[in-house]
């Protein structure tokens, strides 16, 4: 399960770095949206990878976190989301502006020299 | 009576601390959700309850900051006011800190937003919607994230603040504003990921998010978890660059800050403030005692200096001066935070305050000085084409430009009160930027090298950082002096500038602010050294936090039925 998790991260960050590096916008919200995802099962890894377990204290079952999950990355990840939605949110308005504005959807509002793009 | 006064002052402050601490958060929060009822056509009531609120927020921040400082409140000069939100003991609960740090910190955005809510009445409010709602987000998020004491929480502060940043910084749309703004999105919501990431991963080694918290138990840590805790803090460390506009995460913050509307740029002065702050109150907590790090906030300091000194000389436009102006002090401070010395540390505090208000100041200045030379377009046509400002592509004066070509006589005519106002207001605030004699930039960089030469060993990054900030200081009077004769000793072209007693008052008060820490320098530097201690032994502020107890305390609280 440790390796599917690291792996599955490590795939979301190198595509979301990649696309967060292009030069059109929708790539950049796409490559934004992926590294929050890998963010978000990061920060869920590091309340440790259990199954079968709930974040709630039963009576007479001693809390530790040998037999229940920490609630705590639950939570951080729950905010992140929200915020993380909310701003991505705000970035696709930002983008759809620009769009707009500049008639054209490269990060700079204006493409390369004689139209020249590294669009392939 | 004074005395009496006093002492009836520190009767009240005693009687509403700790709630005092989120007063400075709550204020801004309760007048943001005021206004948003409002409708547009209330415009007037918003620009009053503005003001008002940021008043109130200036005199609650002062108010801290006697506080902390005063010998008859909390536990004498240097007390920590510790501020349970939820009523949970720390670490359990998010707590609220104002140290003497914070409430320095607090003071300071009192004073710019004061400022600036003043100076945008005067039009930049009309410039779009929610002006002053956003304004007074913008200041709980940057209240919210100099007091708490919580890693979480302040990733929650840096987003009200960075959510509010993004709509200040698109008031008044167009396509520099949009395109500015789209970077700026795009690069903070990836250090954000980055800050989530090391706050993760902190919490995953430490099983705590509290500061004061995380400060003891990365002590206890055994040298197999030491990694990744320096990990984690570098990954932080990346994203507070960021923030704090660090080479080489800095292209996007001059393109930005001068594509704002004027008393935004002067309020987003304190968003670099916050990313230096950050470093400074977590590597001071984390990392200081085995001095990791180091090198590396001196080594980015100091690149960020040089480069933001061939930015400075390099540009004419007055909005990018501001803007290269906040990065040099922005690079100032990251080198003499890595240095490590309490005296440079003490230096650097107060010279943080002078270049802040100075760098506010110069922001509400360009909008003036702008509408005046360009006939009340706030973008001249020179700036788009990227000239020169009065000049030919030749650098030959365009014709009309030589005062003497009348023959006139130059003596016995009057200035006129605007130009002499414009002008005065210009030098003073250049001096100060550059840190000249005798105003409070000089004794916060004189402050920083004495500092570094009384140390027994002065090592070559000393050296370094002395020269670059000659050579910085240098480089600013060099391009402030260019930008003032282009500006003040050229034939105007819209006669005499219209200056409104809404937009002089705030630049006054900025400059004002300035002059009291020239001459109050020694109580100033006083607190900073005591603030500089602090932080280099944070025995006080962990004992404070983990000791703050409930109220009412336990064995009187009301007994829950279930």
């Amino acid at each position: 399960m440790q390796a599917v998790l690291a792996i599955a991260i490590g795939v979301l960050t190198a595509s979301g770095v990649y696309l967060l590096l292009r030069p059109r916008t929708f790539q950049v919200i796409i490559g934004l949206t992926l590294l929050s995802y890998a963010v978000n099962m990061f920060i869920f890894s590091m309340g440790r990878l259990k199954v079968d377990s709930e974040p709630v204290l039963i009576q007479g079952i001693n809390a530790t976190l040998a037999n229940t999950a920490d609630p705590m990355p639950q939570a951080l990840v729950l905010t992140a989301i929200v915020i993380g939605f909310a701003m991505t949110a705000l970035f696709l308005v930002i983008m759809l502006a620009s769009r707009g504005l500049h008639g054209t959807d490269h990060v700079d509002g204006e493409d390369g020299p004689d139209g020249e793009d590294d669009e392939r | 009576m004074i005395a009496q006064l006093s002492a009836l002052l520190d009767r009240l402050l005693e009687a509403t601390m700790p709630h005092l601490i989120a007063a400075p958060i709550l204020l801004p929060l309760l007048t943001a959700a005021l206004m948003l009822m409002l409708e547009e056509r209330h415009r007037r009531l918003k620009s009053v309850l503005s003001v008002v609120s940021g008043l109130a927020g200036l005199l609650v921040a002062l108010a801290l900051l006697r506080w902390v400082n005063a010998p008859a409140t909390g536990t004498g000069p240097g007390s920590v006011g510790v501020y349970l939100p939820g009523n949970w003991p720390a670490p359990f609960g998010i707590v609220l800190v104002a140290d003497r740090l914070s409430s320095m910190m607090v003071a300071l955005t009192g004073v710019v937003a004061f400022a600036a809510s003043i100076y945008s009445t005067s039009r930049w409010d009309r410039a779009g919607v929610h002006f002053h709602p956003l304004l007074q987000l913008q200041l709980m998020g940057l209240n919210g994230a100099f007091l708490t004491g919580d890693l979480f929480n302040l990733f929650v502060f840096f987003e009200v603040m960075l959510a509010a940043s993004y709509g200040l910084l698109l008031h008044g749309s167009g396509k520099h504003r949009v395109r500015a703004g789209l970077h700026y999105v795009a690069i903070n919501l990836a250090a954000s990921a980055l800050f989530l990431v090391g706050a993760a991963l902190m919490y995953g080694v430490t099983g705590t998010l509290n500061m004061a918290d995380l400060s003891t138990r990365i002590a206890e840590l055994g040298p197999g978890d030491r990694g990744l805790v320096r990990a984690a803090g570098a990954i932080l460390g990346v994203a507070f660059f960021a923030k704090a506009g660090a080479w080489p995460l800095n292209f996007w913050l001059v393109p930005a800050y001068s594509a704002a509307v004027s008393p935004v740029g002067a309020v987003f002065t304190l968003l670099t403030k916050l990313g230096i702050y950050t470093v400074l109150r977590l590597w001071s907590l984390f990392f200081a005692p085995d001095g990791f790090g180091e090198y590396v906030l001196t080594a980015f300091g100091l690149a960020t200096l040089f480069t933001a000194a061939l930015g400075l000389i390099g540009t004419q436009r007055l909005s990018h001066l501001a803007g290269f102006s906040v990065l040099i002090s922005a690079g100032t401070l990251l080198a003499a935070i890595g240095l490590g010395q309490p005296g440079i540390w003490a230096g650097a505090l107060y010279y943080m305050l002078s270049s802040t208000l100075a760098a506010a100041a110069f922001f509400l200045l360009i909008d003036m000085l702008e509408r005046w030379r360009n006939a009340g377009a706030s973008i001249a046509a020179y700036e788009s084409a990227d000239a020169a400002p009065f000049l030919a592509e030749d650098l030959r004066p365009m014709d009309d430009v030589n005062l003497d070509d009348d023959e006139q006589a130059l003596y016995g005519r009057a200035i006129p009160a605007g130009v002499a106002f414009l002008g005065l207001a210009f030098l003073t605030s250049a001096v100060l930027l550059a840190g000249l004699p005798p105003l409070s930039g000089f004794i916060g960089k004189f402050a920083m090298l004495s500092a570094l030469l009384a140390a027994p060993a002065v090592y070559p990054s000393g050296w370094i950082f002395l020269a670059l900030m000659l050579v910085a200081g240098f480089f600013m009077l060099v391009a402030f002096s260019r930008a003032g004769i282009r500006h003040f000793w050229t034939a105007p072209d819209g006669g005499k500038p219209a200056l409104r007693a809404v937009e002089v008052f705030p630049v006054l008060m900025l400059l004002g602010a300035s002059l009291a820490l020239t001459i109050g320098a020694g109580q100033a530097m006083s607190h900073a050294g005591a603030t500089a201690k602090d932080l280099r032994n944070p025995f006080a502020y962990r004992e404070a936090v983990m000791n703050a107890r409930q109220r009412p305390a336990l064995d009187s609280a009301i007994e829950v039925k279930p």
